[in-house]
């Protein structure tokens, strides 16, 4: 397995509201990992953090031109950068 | 034959109904390209699974008769979900004459992924970039002919909701059944060692495959250890192969 080495990795609940940032890698495998892509969080694109629920979980963020709702669970899998 | 309205005799040029499976992101418009095309009055509207379950109409143009069938709208084709398996089913199993996607103008880029799962599975398809006039509200102007090059497929660009562009969408149609048209599908790379995987394993299945089906596609379905495509296969057109002879050639593979 090729190991990614980040310093400092901000995955995308780190990134405040009105924030954004573009997608760096995916964590997850699987299943997951391939429903996440499918959604549009691709290596590159770049998301927008749209509102988060009153609860804190789940937060809209805006992805390829359509709002999605991600658990953070999720979010935490995915990893970013703000440059 | 005195003509009725009873459904069509299969394999009589003049009666034959030609099958459309319509497909798409969800929120796209698809119902109401839908509607636009049979008349009908299909309940429209943006809430996820919408259509849960395929819905049918008829429509005829240049005197050939068509059903349409619309698929739940879905990102993917990996079959996660119930609508995505009974899209993905529909358009691999149930064979129709022709799969017409529709995407939405205002997000092209998200649409393509389905697109182009699709150019994997079958060749017979025509694009539709509906939501044009939202789009050019927006400002984005959709190049249809470049994307049609690119892409290797017709693609035809419609505002539903005012019928803009869908009497050249049944013609386009027309002429795919007709033949006019053919298409040049393009297809997804993947690196190197992937290619030498799909390839292998391809060729072990190809023998024990109904000959309509894709085995490219069903080599990477295996390789993503999604073996309902296997079932499905097996289950349906290979009675004189056992399951088990089919999943040892693929374990072969898989080593």
């Amino acid at each position: 397995m090729n190991r990614i080495v980040i310093p400092n990795p901000l995955s995308l609940i780190d990134i405040p509201v009105g924030g954004s940032a573009r997608v760096v890698n995916i964590l997850t495998i699987g299943a997951n990992r391939r429903r996440l892509l499918d959604l549009g969080l691709v290596p590159g694109s770049i998301i927008e953090v749209i509102r988060r629920s009153p609860a804190g979980n789940p937060t809209a963020y805006l992805i390829k031109g359509t709002q999605i709702a991600l658990r953070n669970e999720d979010a935490r899998q995915i990893l970013v950068d703000t440059n | 034959m005195i003509k009725t309205n009873s459904l069509p005799v299969h394999g009589q040029e003049t009666t034959k109904n030609f099958v459309i499976a319509l497909a798409g992101n969800p929120n796209v418009g698809k119902s109401t390209v839908f509607n636009r095309l049979t008349g009908l009055n299909q309940h429209t509207g943006n809430w996820p699974g919408k259509t849960v379950i395929k819905a049918e109409g008829a429509f005829s143009h240049r005197n050939r008769r068509y059903t349409l069938v619309d698929l739940p709208g879905t990102y993917s084709l990996h079959a996660s979900s119930t609508d995505e398996q009974v899209a993905r089913d529909f358009i691999c199993f149930s064979r129709p004459d022709l799969t017409l996607i529709v995407c939405d103008a205002t997000c092209l880029e998200r649409n393509l992924n389905l697109v182009l799962q699709i150019l994997e599975i079958t060749d017979r398809v025509v694009l539709c970039v509906n939501l044009l006039d939202e789009a050019e509200r927006k400002g984005i102007y959709v190049d249809t002919a470049m994307l049609s090059q690119q892409l290797g497929i017709p693609v035809v660009g419609t505002a539903a909701r005012s019928g803009r562009g869908l009497t050249r969408l049944k013609d386009v149609l027309d002429d795919m059944v007709a033949g006019k048209i053919v298409t040049t599908p393009r297809q997804v790379v993947y690196d190197p060692e992937l290619e030498t995987s799909i390839n292998e394993l391809e060729e072990r299945l190809t023998p024990y495959l109904p000959d309509w089906i894709n085995s490219r596609w069903v080599a990477l379905r295996i390789l993503e250890r999604d073996y309902s495509i296997l079932d499905h296969i097996t289950c349906t057109r290979l009675g004189s192969y056992p399951r088990q002879v089919v999943k040892e050639e693929v374990a072969l593979c898989l080593t």
